[in-house]
């Protein structure tokens, strides 16, 4: 994402100080993270302290300070979820990508996340990959959704 | 679209639209609310389009994508009206038969209609399906009838005539009496009656008022707050605008989680169409008062549902609570006069100002008035968004409309208020939906409710309630960042099969000093589940300690049967 695309994003939201995480989570939201020259632009256009942006940006969950993997996969943990067995759909994508919720692997393939509730509990348990979801899942079939990105 | 200029211009607009509206017209409506999306009904809305085409009928009967209609276990579900014809769990390849046998012939197809599991008998109509039967859904009612994207729909069901009302005939202060009167408490668990919440925002000293719409909603496993944004946002509007004028409040905000795309997408899209039409901006339908509604999206904290922290994070900080030595409504958001509602109670206003005062307090208890929204999931039939009067018990709602345990498995615990809440056993259910009774038994009014059946262990589930908070923490305040650890460590001592003596009295005294020394809710309110879980349960954590066994078989390393 380049300088110029930040500061639009930055100009839309009139360079207002308090706007700072509607500023970051479209920035976030383009380019899928955070990179460090993006937040230096970001501090020195609303003339917020680097610390605040680092601050915010380890805070909040929407935030990403490094590169998210080619495919985006979000295992959903609600309470719903949880007592269909979301923990054993989470151990296959584990599994499959060798990685923990919050990590992207090495070869940027995977980004796992998992999520609060998304929504749609008569499909749980279920996980989102590439915003496409597979629900109704026992842990095998997850291993197969899994199979089919890589 | 012209903007309008008065009432009377808004009741001709009304007038227009429902004179193009022939209700004999054939509708379908399809459920495309985010779970039924997920379901795919994004393929059965182009499947009817197409269809319609092809089969030459693109004049005669409309396609109408709405939000949630709230029986997401059936989804994707499609409504034909004018005769309501209810179909369930439509594929795109049934949709040719649809509209060949019900649009074309008038007939239903038998195979697409939903079964009573009970009777085993098929349901032609929404209405005589029992999980809807036995709602009162005055505030989810409309959603079948509802393009969200449709402003000309939400006027259409008689949107925007508590507004014309207020402005025609209601001064500031008749407004908030009424709502005074009504009895109308917060949705969000909390229960604050909103019109005291309304005339201290009133009263308070400043030019410069706010009000604020919570639709965070960041409990695990709720979704009412999002689904009913979603699905009808004029509503939420129309409860904020009457609100503010009768605080002379003219700045307003939708706090909405970011996690939620349709929810953004279609609360902004109503938010502009309220614009164009004269019903936000400046002089209201020409009455001189200008009110303005701007979106704020979370960036993903639970703790942000807080108040403080909500407007700290509003505010482009980070959410952290800090005490509350003045209310809201004296210093809230930049310390000016706010009011913060849930996006339930906004909902709520339109509804007592049409029906009047003594009607909307003739549904509900002697304190707890109107209707209450859950989200009811988990180990149920029927899973869904589900609308109930208040005074209904946790019984009616879990076996009458959710149909009982799922699989014939026999019920464990409905769990109440998601992470601050608790658990509720079986001889418990006859508790009523009210804030007080509810209150009383260490319970709040939150948003979910998810049963748990004998597959569901209540330690594991503790466990996880306070994974989840101690992920969650600001880390503020010290006892959360290191109670929640110590109690961690005990429960995964107990679900690990290492439990010993003296844990459970161990998990009392560390939950006191929970509650005893942090600051906000999220921190108080923690010790709730595990609270409720030893007064109820207290024989599972035995089993666990005592016998090394778990009895649901969900504790890794432990067997339900115990060790050989």
């Amino acid at each position: 994402m380049d300088i110029k695309g930040i500061d639009k994003i930055i100009e839309k939201h009139g360079g207002v100080a308090g706007l700072l995480i509607q500023v970051l989570l479209e920035i976030q939201g383009e380019n899928h993270w955070l990179p460090k020259e993006a937040l230096e632009r970001v501090s020195e256009r609303l003339r917020v302290p680097m610390s605040r942006i680092q601050h915010i940006a380890t805070f909040y969950k929407a935030f990403s300070l490094v590169p998210k993997g080619r495919h985006e996969v979000h295992v959903c943990t609600g309470t719903s979820c949880h007592v269909r067995g979301a923990s054993r759909i989470l151990d296959a994508v584990k599994d499959h990508t060798g990685i923990e919720p919050g990590e992207t692997d090495v070869d940027s393939k995977f980004s796992v996340e998992t999520v609060n509730c998304l929504g749609c509990c008569a499909l749980g348990p279920l996980l989102v990959v590439n915003g496409k979801t597979h629900g109704r899942l026992s842990p095998a079939e997850a291993s197969e959704v899994m199979k089919k990105y890589g | 679209m012209a903007r309008l200029n008065s009432p009377e211009d808004l009741e001709k607009l009304r007038q227009e639209v429902l004179s193009r509206n022939d209700p004999k017209r054939p509708c379908i409506s399809i459920c495309a609310g985010t779970g039924c999306i997920a379901c795919g009904a994004a393929g059965v809305v182009s499947a009817f389009e197409e269809d319609l085409r092809r089969q030459g009928l693109g004049d005669k009967a409309d396609v109408k994508r709405t939000g949630c209609h709230g029986f997401c276990e059936q989804g994707p579900a499609v409504v034909v009206h004018p005769d309501g014809v209810f179909y369930a769990r439509v594929k795109p390849e049934d949709v040719p038969e649809i509209v060949s046998r019900t649009i074309k012939e008038k007939k239903v197809v038998e195979r697409l209609l939903y079964v009573d599991p009970a009777t085993g008998q098929r349901v032609v109509h929404e209405s005589e399906i029992q999980f809807f039967e036995k709602q009162k859904r005055l505030v989810l009612g409309s959603n079948s009838r509802i393009d969200p994207g449709s402003i000309e729909d939400y006027l259409a069901v008689g949107g925007y005539s508590a507004l014309v009302k207020v402005l025609r005939t209601m001064s500031p202060e008749k407004v908030i009496s009424d709502i005074k009167e009504s009895g109308l408490r917060g949705r969000s668990g909390s229960g604050f009656p909103a019109g005291r919440k309304w005339e201290a925002c009133r009263n308070a000293e400043g030019e410069t008022k706010y009000v604020i719409c919570n639709c965070h909603e960041g409990d695990p496993g709720a979704f009412v707050d999002r689904m009913m944004m979603e699905a009808n946002p004029h509503l939420v509007l129309e409860g904020m605008i009457i609100g503010a004028y009768s605080m002379a409040a003219h700045d307003g905000y939708i706090f909405v989680g970011g996690e939620f795309p349709l929810t953004v997408e279609n609360v902004g899209i109503a938010i502009r169409q309220a614009e164009e039409h004269g019903l936000l901006g400046q002089n209201i339908l020409g009455s001189g008062f200008d009110f303005t509604v701007r979106l704020s999206i979370d960036g993903g904290s639970y703790v942000c549902g807080e108040s403080t922290a909500l407007m700290a994070s509003m505010d482009g900080r980070v959410g952290e609570p800090i005490r509350k030595y003045d209310h809201a409504t004296e210093r809230g958001l930049r310390a000016r006069p706010t009011v913060l509602n849930n996006l339930q109670t906004w909902a709520n206003v339109p509804l007592i100002i049409n029906q009047g005062v003594e009607r909307y307090r003739s549904i509900g208890t002697s304190g707890s008035k109107g209707t209450k929204v859950f989200s009811l999931t988990g180990a149920v039939v029927n899973t869904g968004m589900v609308e109930v009067p208040m005074g209904a018990t946790l019984k009616e709602i879990v076996f009458d409309i959710g149909g009982g345990v799922r699989g014939g498995g026999k019920f464990k615990a409905l769990q109440v208020g998601g992470p601050l809440g608790g658990f509720v056993p079986e001889n418990q259910l006859n508790l009523k939906v009210d804030f007080d009774e509810l209150g009383k038994a260490g319970l709040s009014m939150g948003p979910s409710l998810v049963v748990m059946d004998e597959n569901a262990c209540i330690v594991d589930t503790v466990k996880y309630f306070v994974t989840f908070l101690s992920d969650e923490s600001c880390g503020k305040c010290t006892p959360c960042r290191e109670v929640f650890r110590q109690i961690l460590k005990v429960l995964n001592r107990i679900s690990g099969g290492r439990g010993r003596e003296g844990d459970i009295e161990l998990l009392k005294e560390l939950s006191d000093v929970q509650r005893d020394a942090t600051l906000c809710a999220l921190g108080q309110g923690a010790p709730s589940p595990i609270d409720s879980a030893l007064a109820h349960f207290r024989d599972e954590f035995e089993a666990h300690i005592g016998e090394k066994r778990c009895p649901a078989g969900v504790c890794r390393g432990l067997s339900a049967a115990g060790p050989r």
